[in-house]
């Protein structure tokens, strides 16, 4: 059966689109709703697919696990762990400025990196695991997977889409808020503000796990070359200031957005075929093309694409 | 091991004595700080190319470093400042990725050495080695750190920075240009970037990577000897150095980065306005 192969990569490219918004959606909780600066996303999304693929694969010598659990578990478990260290990485620096987090985040992220690198009784070390599972992979041929996981990416990416949506409109989403815009008035109306800058760091953090777990199924495949830190961290910070920080349609949009752009430079530098050293310089010539255009949105339209919807009260 | 962290420790306190007069004076991190190193340094391996001597490439390289960064500050920070030192974090984020992948296409991916000669240790007393290169090392960082001392101490300009990073409304008030404040502390701090990037290039290798591989350490002096205090990155420096090599005689080399991140952490959770910050004025 062959089905057209510019249909099957626009499924892929919507899986990895809805795998991006998750993680948009969940950088929009922490930053564009509360202001929290987790720069150190790639870490999150990391150990979400690392924790899914080690409970769900089966025995294998290279690596922990054996525990051949279903997909589910695999997910929930990794919005579990992401969401643990999140709370860790929180207790020291939550009552500090902003930029204490930053550095935080991304030292976070840096030593997850070289756990899962040299860790080899863990992960598998740079070789990484591979035969992570998906559901009803076996079952189903190839192109009607991918759509049948487009369907569980889309259905995990509206609940996140809901569920941030409803909380910004709730009290909960009222006082993140006024955390971002004046953290004294917050804590002068009597909120504690540590715990609720705790609650968004936390939740933000498991749907960036939880976003780590799908990749991990649908790619069935990771290693530690995937979660170079920076680069990805980036990438989702782009996809949320150019949607615009605090709108959660904007995030979506951006992710998206971002996301064709990025794979479609990728394709272009794949047709040209370069030798290596040219496609490395092409690579790079990609990272600051973006890192240009985040440069000008911040100068020239700081509330990105769509910005957010101020209320003056509600 | 001692040697290793006191060679590791210089580089590191001329990278952190810079970082912490931009961080202290600007207020925002400034996460571009260790690419500007990494420019510096391929600045000096293009220098060094043209057979000039030692000398004339170090202060080329950091001139040349201390005028991007001026560059960098006035086409990208200045319009931002008002707006906050986080939107100023992002930016420098974007400014760092596009300062490393343009040495990445400027000199290419690979590893470059400044020389390929293999250099003969020293014996010291008490069975220490030590090549010419490490004593190089230690000696122009010591050297510029006195430099950078008595510019603090003695000079207007100097006594300006330090007023500023103090009280920057007090400042403007007692009648200081904090314009051109903020244009020397630029210029100053990536100079003393460059140096301690040509140092790190010397000491191990050059890669377009260097620079952000080293910045993790650098925040933790930072913070360690307080927010804008170069003394205390000084001896921040020099403890992350040392608790880096020191930490190899227990758990595997390739977790030094880790390192300073825990002793960031320790620092954060004991004493976060540092171990010289008094009360604690930036949190």
């Amino acid at each position: 059966m062959v089905i057209g192969g510019l249909e099957g990569y626009l499924i892929v490219f919507l899986v990895m689109s809805g795998i991006f918004a998750i993680l948009t959606l969940g950088l929009n909780l922490q930053w564009g709703i509360t202001g929290l600066f987790n720069i150190g996303i790639a870490g999150f999304f990391a150990v979400g697919a690392y924790t899914s693929a080690i409970i769900t694969t089966v025995q294998s010598p290279d690596h922990l696990g054996g525990y051949g659990m279903p997909f589910i578990t695999g997910i929930l478990g990794a919005g579990a762990l992401s969401g643990m260290i999140a709370w860790l990485v929180g207790i020291p620096t939550l009552r500090l400025k902003g930029d204490y987090l930053a550095i935080a985040t991304i030292g976070i992220a840096e030593t997850i990196r070289l756990i899962f690198t040299n860790e080899s009784w863990l992960s598998n070390g740079t070789r990484g695991i591979t035969g992570i599972p998906g559901p009803l992979r076996e079952v189903l041929p190839h192109y009607y997977y991918n759509l049948f996981y487009l369907l569980i990416t889309a259905a995990f990416a509206g609940l996140a889409f809901l569920f941030i949506e409803r909380a910004l409109h709730s009290p909960w989403g009222r006082v993140l808020r006024t955390i971002r815009e004046d953290e004294m008035m917050a804590a002068a109306t009597g909120k504690d503000v540590f715990h609720f800058k705790m609650q968004c760091l936390v939740t933000g953090a498991v749907i960036m796990g939880v976003a780590g777990g799908l990749y991990a199924h649908f790619i069935g495949f990771i290693s530690p070359e995937v979660f170079k830190p920076m680069q990805f961290t980036f990438l989702i910070w782009v996809m949320l200031i150019v949607g615009g920080a605090g709108n959660n349609k904007g995030a979506v949009l951006g992710a998206v957005a971002v996301w064709g752009l990025w794979t479609g430079t990728e394709f272009l530098i794949d047709a040209l075929e370069l030798s290596t050293d040219y496609q490395t310089k092409a690579g790079a010539l990609r990272i600051i093309t973006i890192s240009i255009a985040l440069e000008l949105i911040l100068l020239l339209r700081p509330e990105g694409l769509l910005g957010e919807t101020k209320k003056t009260f509600d | 091991m001692i040697v290793n962290g006191i060679i590791t420790g210089s580089i590191i306190v001329l990278g952190a004595t810079g970082l912490t007069l931009t961080y202290g004076i600007l207020r925002f991190a400034n996460f571009a700080h260790g690419d500007l190193m990494t420019l510096g340094a391929y600045a000096a391996l293009t220098l060094a190319g043209m057979n000039l001597p030692f000398g004339v490439v170090f202060v080329i390289a950091m001139a040349f470093t201390a005028a991007a960064g001026i560059l960098l500050d006035t086409v990208l920070y200045r319009p931002l400042r008002k707006r906050g030192s986080i939107v100023l974090l992002i930016s420098s984020i974007g400014a760092a990725l596009l300062l490393r992948n343009l040495v990445l296409i400027i000199w290419g991916p690979r590893m470059r050495y400044y020389s390929q000669d293999i250099q003969i240790a020293y014996m010291m007393p008490f069975g220490i080695r030590i090549k010419p290169d490490e004593l190089l090392i230690i000696g122009i960082a010591a050297a510029l750190i006195v430099l950078v001392h008595i510019f603090l101490k003695k000079t207007r300009m100097g006594k300006a920075m330090r007023a500023t990073a103090d009280n920057a409304e007090l400042a403007q008030i007692a009648g200081i240009d904090t314009d051109r404040v903020v244009m020397w502390t630029w210029g100053i701090g990536c100079a003393l970037a460059a140096a301690a990037g040509i140092l790190l290039g010397m000491e191990v290798q050059l890669r377009p990577q260097m620079g952000w591989d080293i910045l993790l350490p650098l925040f933790a002096a930072v913070i360690l000897g307080g927010i804008g205090r170069p003394y205390g990155a000084m001896a921040g420096g020099i403890i992350i150095g040392l608790s880096q090599e020191i930490s190899t005689a227990f758990i595997s080399t390739a977790y030094k980065p880790a390192v300073s991140f825990a002793v960031l952490i320790l620092v954060l959770l004991i004493r976060p306005s540092g171990i010289f910050g008094g009360e604690g004025r930036w949190s």
